[in-house]
């Protein structure tokens, strides 16, 4: 997959910054789109396009459990988050919802807004075609992958179940 | 080679995999905790994908906490959806409106927690079970999902970092501080992915309540989980309130394996405040300039971290014939209806009443920037709760000082930030 890049170099960028608290009561995806990183850079919904993806610096999403931050991104066209390196339970639910979150250490002073990325996830490398460098990563152990591949958790189970039905 | 708490209670609870650090398991659930914020989309979830059953409702806790009294039309939705769950599930551990509570106060008081479990819940702090020998863990609503319908979830085994909290507490000094003074040395991030292990002899000089205030704000350090083994203090609080008399003690091996170990020596602490911005931002109060300790529009004394009967009567012993400062509002928000009774027959609410407090129902509220205290553009608060985050408790440019109820207390009196030895 191929995107713009929008990056956000600071550290510690947390659940309340990428979906602020007031918006809590509502959990629809485009509502909530449109306040994605509201408190950060209240310009942002209106330059991100589909498809985009946002890089990071150290801890991205610390704070809340909250998925109604992977639920705003994702809303708001974002296809992945690069980070040098993801708060657990962001990093988690985006696991769970088959959004991709790729911890590739150090890319956050490697890329610049409006470098054009190109993910190959299963061989572990972004290619960045502005900059012509290439960034590697660990590939996801192979049941991440499967979650990720089914399109998230509940997904994987029911596929299980199903798969559990047909052999049984 | 030995293994830690947290690797024992995984092992005592895998399904499949093994337990060893980095290492990928599936593990099965003793308890889960749901609220009104994150159970309605799990709700809806498992709907949509046709799951209709609960794997055992025995085994599942619920409260509103966040937005009640509902706050607005769509908390009222959200508080209505998961009441008309529970109803449809015949869920007996549901705390309506009049018994309900902050879940991570709720949830122990209630007998719910015992050690040796595995509870997950969908909200960060919901690691503070660990105070009681428990691996306990928040989740997103997804995660919740999966876990009501299959009982068990997939974890990646964490490390664990050994913390020895050296010393005796002095006077004026609580486990907030203690806590405060972990985040400001290892940083937001310090024990990401990482369990926290915590040892040593100030630990016998703290309740359950206490304890619970340092398990709490684990998620604070970045951590997975946070556990103390049970001891006599444990099993004391327990008397009489456990719901099961089945469970397992389990104690970290002499050898086990630590990514790292700290030891903090609680005697040398003083009352501490994290600045506006990250909890990590921790300094001593009496290393504050004249300038640094600035006016405080409002005290905030409440949520999962500081709003127990303890840390109620601790506020309630700095306020006891005093009156708050002009133009520093202050709140009072008892964790449960529990400890709300509680704090009425014991005459806090005398004292609170006459020092000039307002005291609200249980709720999350403005912790979150929820309602019962939001601030205005340019006001600061300083709040006994866990996160100090940009906009956190209201509007972006409102600012917001964790500290312990004493040092709220004191705060309140002053009108600015104030240690709390000034007033013992």
């Amino acid at each position: 997959m191929r995107g713009t890049v929008h990056l956000f170099q600071r550290s510690h960028i947390n659940t309340d910054e990428i979906i602020p608290a007031r918006y809590l009561n509502i959990h629809d995806e485009a509502t909530l789109a449109r306040h994605a990183m509201e408190d950060i850079d209240g310009d942002f919904v209106d330059k991100v396009k589909e498809g985009d993806f946002i890089v990071a610096g150290e801890d991205f999403g610390c704070g809340s459990s909250r998925e109604h931050a992977v639920w705003a991104l994702r809303g708001a066209g974002v296809r992945a988050v690069m980070a040098d390196s993801f708060a657990r339970i962001f990093y988690r639910n985006a696991i769970s919802n088959g959004f991709y979150a790729i911890e590739i250490p150090g890319i956050s002073r490697k890329v610049n807004s409006g470098d054009q990325l190109e993910i190959d996830m299963t061989g572990g490398k972004v290619t960045n075609i502005t900059k012509d460098e290439v960034y590697t990563f660990p590939p996801f152990t192979s049941m991440i992958q499967a979650i990720v591949s089914a399109g998230g958790l509940l997904n994987y189970i029911t596929r299980q179940q199903t798969g559990e039905r047909i052999s049984g | 080679m030995g293994n830690t708490l947290t690797e024992k209670i995984l092992a005592d609870h895998c399904i499949d995999g093994q337990v060893i650090p980095g290492n990928i398991i599936q593990a099965g659930i003793d308890l889960v905790m749901c609220h009104e914020v994150t159970t309605p989309p799990a709700i809806k979830m498992l709907e949509e994908h046709g799951l209709k059953t609960i794997f055992d409702p025995d085994r599942v806790v619920v409260t509103p906490d966040h937005f009640v009294p509902n706050k607005d039309i769509k908390s009222a939705e959200l508080a209505r959806t998961i009441r008309n769950w529970v109803a449809d599930n015949k869920l007996e551990h549901y705390y309506e409106l009049g018994r309900h509570g902050i879940c991570h106060a709720l949830l122990p008081e209630q007998g719910h927690i015992v050690p040796g479990q595995t509870v997950v819940g969908g909200d960060s702090h919901t690691c503070t079970y660990g105070a009681f020998g428990t691996f306990s863990t928040g989740i997103g609503s997804t995660d919740l999902a999966a876990v009501l319908y299959t009982g068990e979830l997939w974890f990646r085994v964490p490390e664990t970092i050994k913390v020895t909290l050296a010393g005796r507490l002095p006077a004026g000094v609580y486990s907030k501080d203690v806590v405060l003074e972990l985040i400001h040395r290892i940083g937001v991030d310090g024990a990401r992915y990482q369990a926290l292990e915590y040892h040593g002899p100030a630990l016998q000089d703290m309740s359950m309540e206490a304890r619970m205030t340092i398990t709490n704000m684990a998620i604070e350090a970045g951590a997975k989980c946070a556990v103390m083994a049970a001891d006599d203090i444990t099993l004391e609080y327990l008397e009489g309130r456990a719901r099961q008399t089945d469970w397992t003690v389990h104690l970290p091996d002499d050898d086990a394996t630590y990514a790292d170990e700290l030891t903090i020596d609680v005697s040398r602490l003083e009352p501490v405040v994290a600045l506006p911005g990250l909890p990590s931002n921790g300094r001593t109060v009496s290393s504050l300039t004249d300038e640094e300790r600035v006016k405080v529009d409002q005290v905030y004394i409440a949520s999962c971290t500081n709003g127990r009967i303890e840390d109620l009567r601790i506020a309630a012993a700095i306020l006891k014939d005093r009156k708050v400062a002009d133009g520093t509002r202050t709140i009072i928000i008892p964790s449960t209806t529990t400890t709300w009774k509680r704090a009425l027959d014991e005459g806090l609410f005398d004292i609170f009443y006459e020092a000039g407090c307002v005291i609200s129902t249980p709720t999350c509220g403005a912790c979150l920037g929820g309602h019962m205290g939001v601030l205005a553009a340019g006001e600061v608060c300083v709040s006994t709760t866990n996160r100090n985050f940009t906009g956190r408790m209201g509007d972006p440019d409102s600012k917001v000082y964790l500290a312990s109820p004493a040092t709220a207390a004191a705060t309140a009196v002053n009108g600015t930030i104030t240690d709390p030895r000034d007033y013992l």
